[in-house]
């Protein structure tokens, strides 16, 4: 079935299968920053972003997305930047395989929240799991990330 | 120094986090056949028949592949030097199945689905055979896992199959007996650890294709791409010369990467139909059918004095190394090596045992390797004999462990499945990290425990570590540089960058040593065509051994540089300097872009490369001393962590940050060992926690506070006094944290996870007694 999604700014005709998740969708299309991770919708790795809010694309059927938009990590490209910065500075990017689904997080949890808590930010980050950093250092780049304005 | 012990960002943290292709996966080719396995629905059975017939026939499916298909040869896949310490025990499919998810028989077919419908199309007859499922009782049992003639040790590891042992050692110090009767105070207690999955985020993958000169190239995610290269060579009987093994970016892999995995099965398809093809693992087939954490018993005797003089350890272990006997030997060893010289004082030592077969998922490399497992059992006995002594804790190991200067017999006699090296503690500021960790948990404050308001009680407990620094005699590292027109530099390592931050620290040693900005070094990595040799990414060693080659590369090419330059300036090169952007002598001044347009375009020209490599002589130790402080709901049992304060010895660091959260990453998966991951098997041999909703790694709710530090350390041997620091992090948390809650509750647990319900047992358990 024909499926019109918004990605990153530009409108595209998709073919999909009625039971294809949009991860596949994107990866076969060429995304590769959304990756797969558990199969099971548990790590947050394949997050992209619809309309703006963090979804996980495993268990996302492609067919919903249909006239929304989605953005991938290549759609903040300033941010991921800024991002990329904060972590590189407290050596919390490690192997860098779950990170642009932690940037696409931080950017819609710096639009969703006002001056979040240390608990609601890890609140809002919890379904990004992280295996390498030990997350204490992540969330110091993220503090920081938090204060630009 | 300029540019080694400083903080700078990775140098491929940016491009990662923007989404820039890199990792195994993102690089198959785009008509990759999709490679699938069938695996065993049983843990041990016989393979009667496969008819694959129907599987063969379906349309889109190019090639299906069982145990027919390839010559009988005995391997192991656990991704060491060569020849390894692991029995060579398997083959790349087998007429018998060992544990369920072991490889029956594999497809490549167009996709996804006709790969899945191509799977469900063989045809598969077992007799299926009672398993071993208990690894207390497979010594001597009567069902014997790996009755195949074919199979063998490299050498002497005590592999004795017909007995279900993969491998066996003993050591003895002194007479250990003699010495525990002469003691005042003896305890004896065991303690069980329990298997853990690595859960890397990027799950294992590889893929093949034939290059335009008709060889084979492998993209795998390893840590160890230059063994893969050679194992497949070895298995496959292809020529070394045909393969070529490149390492892209890689998800995580703490040791579960080591060993070899999809690579056989898209090489094995790709050189039979020609065409390229590519394995992604499920993370089932992750949890299932790749490596854990070898689970063990400790039997431990401890002695002492009634002055706190610890004067005997007798230690017996039996570990189980599943299926296959990948790193039976070599993490068995670890567990006494690399945990028992911490108290070198005592008069003898005793270690010993064996290391099983069961029908579970094997056991292999990961992060600690028996370290962890040895530390748990040690360091919660340690506390244990301390209450008996009624001696403090930390005064305890102030009198007992090892300080800098010393040494410890078991250095010499316990290598990694071979003898050890005889070494010096020429860098060990365990006293310091032990005194600064107390400082930073707040001991005196609050050791014991307190009760709270709320009835819950707030504790500490603390453990000291060591690992090592590579495998001395055995582990090579190489480097190569070359400068290029304009006078920046390529460095290309074998070493293998799996996100602990090693192209980025190996540019930071090449760049102080040849004065000149990191920036003008580019690091290239891991593949076996374009890069020098080196063992892999494990034991340790890409800091120390990686680290000591690239310096040594990096001091030759400032040399030829400065020779160079002297011949352009016409000066004694005795007389000429190099500081990093000019040769200097005597008022005369070329820049390096001066010399190296010169060398390139104009006169004496010339390539400038400079390769050295580096093999240890001996494998310094990073310490460290680990103090927790946790809460306790007496009413739960359950544990919520506090604080985490660690203290760490691993020499210069390198890149502070980078350091820094390679202990954060370790304690993390060690915290994660201690109290909430547990891999269980039902009853009849099938992974309960073979997905990331039943086996639960530590999220973000739950580690909210670390503090690490480092010790103020030289290790005269390191490229510019750093010792390695990658697994150093995992040992302290799960006995730190048994201590901890032992002083909270007076419940001691020995056999890892500290769940709730054991902890609330325990309490119930206590308050019947009284």
């Amino acid at each position: 079935m024909k499926t019109k999604i918004n990605v990153n700014g530009t409108m595209k005709t998709f073919e999909v299968k009625p039971d294809e998740y949009l991860l596949d969708t994107l990866k076969n299309s060429g995304y590769v920053s959304v990756r797969r991770g558990c199969d099971t919708t548990s790590c947050g790795v394949c997050t992209v972003l619809l309309d703006g809010n963090p979804i996980a694309s495993c268990s996302y059927l492609s067919c919903r997305a249909d006239e929304h938009s989605v953005t991938t990590v290549e759609g903040i490209p300033e941010d991921a930047a800024l991002i990329a910065d904060f972590f590189g500075h407290e050596g919390a990017d490690q192997c860098g395989y779950c990170n642009p689904s932690m940037a696409l997080t931080l950017y819609a949890m710096k639009r969703e929240l006002k001056n979040p808590s240390d608990d609601e930010i890890r609140t809002y980050l919890v379904g990004n799991l992280c295996r390498c950093s030990g997350y204490v250092a992540q969330h110091r780049a993220i503090r920081a990330y938090l204060e630009v304005e | 120094m300029k540019y080694v012990n400083k903080i700078r960002p990775s140098v491929d943290g940016k491009g990662l986090m923007m989404g820039k292709p890199g990792y195994t996966d993102d690089l198959a080719d785009i008509n990759s056949l999709i490679v699938k396995v069938l695996r065993s629905p049983y843990p041990y059975a016989k393979i009667l028949k496969i008819n694959k017939e129907k599987a063969e026939k379906l349309d889109g499916v190019e090639c299906v592949l069982t145990h027919k298909d390839f010559k009988r040869i005995p391997m192991t896949r656990a991704g060491q030097g060569y020849p390894e310490p692991s029995p060579h025990d398997k083959f790349i499919l087998d007429d018998h199945v060992r544990h369920i998810g072991d490889e029956v028989a594999a497809v490549a077919a167009a996709d996804n689905e006709t790969a899945d419908k191509a799977l469900a199309l063989l045809e598969v007859e077992y007799e299926v055979l009672e398993p071993v499922l208990n690894y207390e009782n497979a010594y001597e049992n009567k069902i014997i896992i790996h009755p195949e003639p074919e199979i063998h040790e490299m050498f002497p590891i005590g592999f004795e199959p017909k007995k279900n042992v993969a491998a066996a050692y003993m050591m003895n110090v002194g007479d250990v007996s003699k010495t525990l009767k002469e003691c005042d105070v003896v305890i004896e207690e065991s303690f069980y650890t329990q298997a853990q999955a690595h859960v890397m985020m990027e799950p294992h993958t590889a893929n093949a294709r034939i290059d335009f000169q008709g060889r084979l190239v492998i993209y795998s995610s390893t840590q160890t791409p230059f063994h893969v290269r050679r194992i497949l060579s070895q298995t496959m009987e292809y020529p070394l010369s045909k393969i070529r093994v490149i390492k892209p970016r890689i998800g995580g892999g703490y040791g579960g990467k080591q060993c070899l995995h999809g690579e056989f099965l898209v090489a094995a398809v790709t050189l039979r139909t020609g065409k390229p093809s590519k394995i992604v693992y499920t993370r089932k087939e992750v949890f299932e059918s790749t490596f854990s954490r070898h689970p063990m018993r400790f039997d431990i005797k401890l002695g002492a004095m009634k002055d706190g003089t610890l004067k005997g350890i007798d230690v017996e272990v039996l570990s189980d190394t599943g299926a296959y006997g990948e790193h039976a030997l070599t993490v068995f060893m670890v567990a006494g090596s690399k945990v028992f010289p911490l108290y070198n004082k005592v008069d003898s030592v005793r270690f010993g045992g064996k290391v099983v077969y069961t029908n579970h998922t094997p056991a292999g490399a990961f992060r600690g390797y028996g370290a962890i497992q040895g530390n748990y059992a040690l360091e919660s006995a340690v506390d244990m004999l301390c209450e008996k002594l009624g001696i403090d804790p930390i005064e305890f190991r102030n009198k007992n462990m090892i300080k800098e200067g010393e040494t410890s017999p078991i250095f010499a006699i316990m290598g990694e499945g071979t003898e050890g090296t005889a070494m010096n503690m020429e860098s060990c500021k365990l006293e310091y990290c032990v005194k600064r960790g107390t400082e930073l948990i707040g001991w005196n404050e609050k050791y014991p425990k307190k009760v709270m308001a709320d009835g819950k009680i707030r504790s500490v407990g603390m453990a000291i570590a060591m690992q090592g620094s590579g495998i001395p005699y055995i582990d090579m590292g190489s480097a190569m540089i070359k400068l290029n027109d304009d006078g920046f530099f390529n460095l290309m390592v074998g070493a293998t960058e799996l996100g602990q931050g090693s192209d980025t620290i190996l540019g930071q040693i090449a760049a102080e040593s040849l004065g000149v900005d990191p920036d003008k070094v580019i690091i290239y990595s891991s593949d076996s065509d374009l890069t020098p040799f080196d063992t892999g990414a494990y034991a340790s060693s890409t800091t120390y051994v990686s680290g000591n080659a690239v310096k040594r590369t990096a001091d030759k090419m400032r040399e030829m540089i400065i020779e160079e330059g002297a011949k352009a300036l016409g000066t004694p090169v005795s007389e000429t300097d190099f500081d990093g952007s000019s040769i200097k002598s005597n008022g005369k001044k070329i820049t390096l872009s001066e010399l190296s347009n010169r060398l390139y375009y104009s006169e004496d020209q010339k390539q400038l490369v400079a390769v050295e490599s580096y093999v240890g002589t001996k494998s310094p130790p990073p310490f460290m001393a680990g103090f927790v402080e946790i809460e306790v709901d007496p009413g739960t049992g359950k544990i919520e962590l506090i604080d985490y304060a660690a203290v760490v010895d691993c020499g210069t660091t390198i890149n502070p940050a980078l350091a820094r959260v390679q202990v954060e990453g370790g304690l993390v998966q060690g915290i994660g060992m201690a109290i909430y991951e547990d891999v269980v098997y039902s009853s009849s041999g099938g992974l309960i926690t073979n997905n990331m909703m039943n086996y639960r790694i530590p999220t973000r709710k739950e580690i909210t506070n670390m503090h690490v530090e480092f010790a103020d350390s030289f290790e005269p041997s390191g490229p510019y006094g750093a010792k390695s620091v990658g697994e150093i992090g995992i040992d302290t948390p799960p006995a730190a944290i048994a201590n901890a809650l032992y002083n909270a509750v007076g419940v001691r647990i020995q056999e890892l996870p500290i769940t709730p319900e054991k902890v609330l047992m325990g309490i119930i358990k206590q308050k019947d007694k009284e």
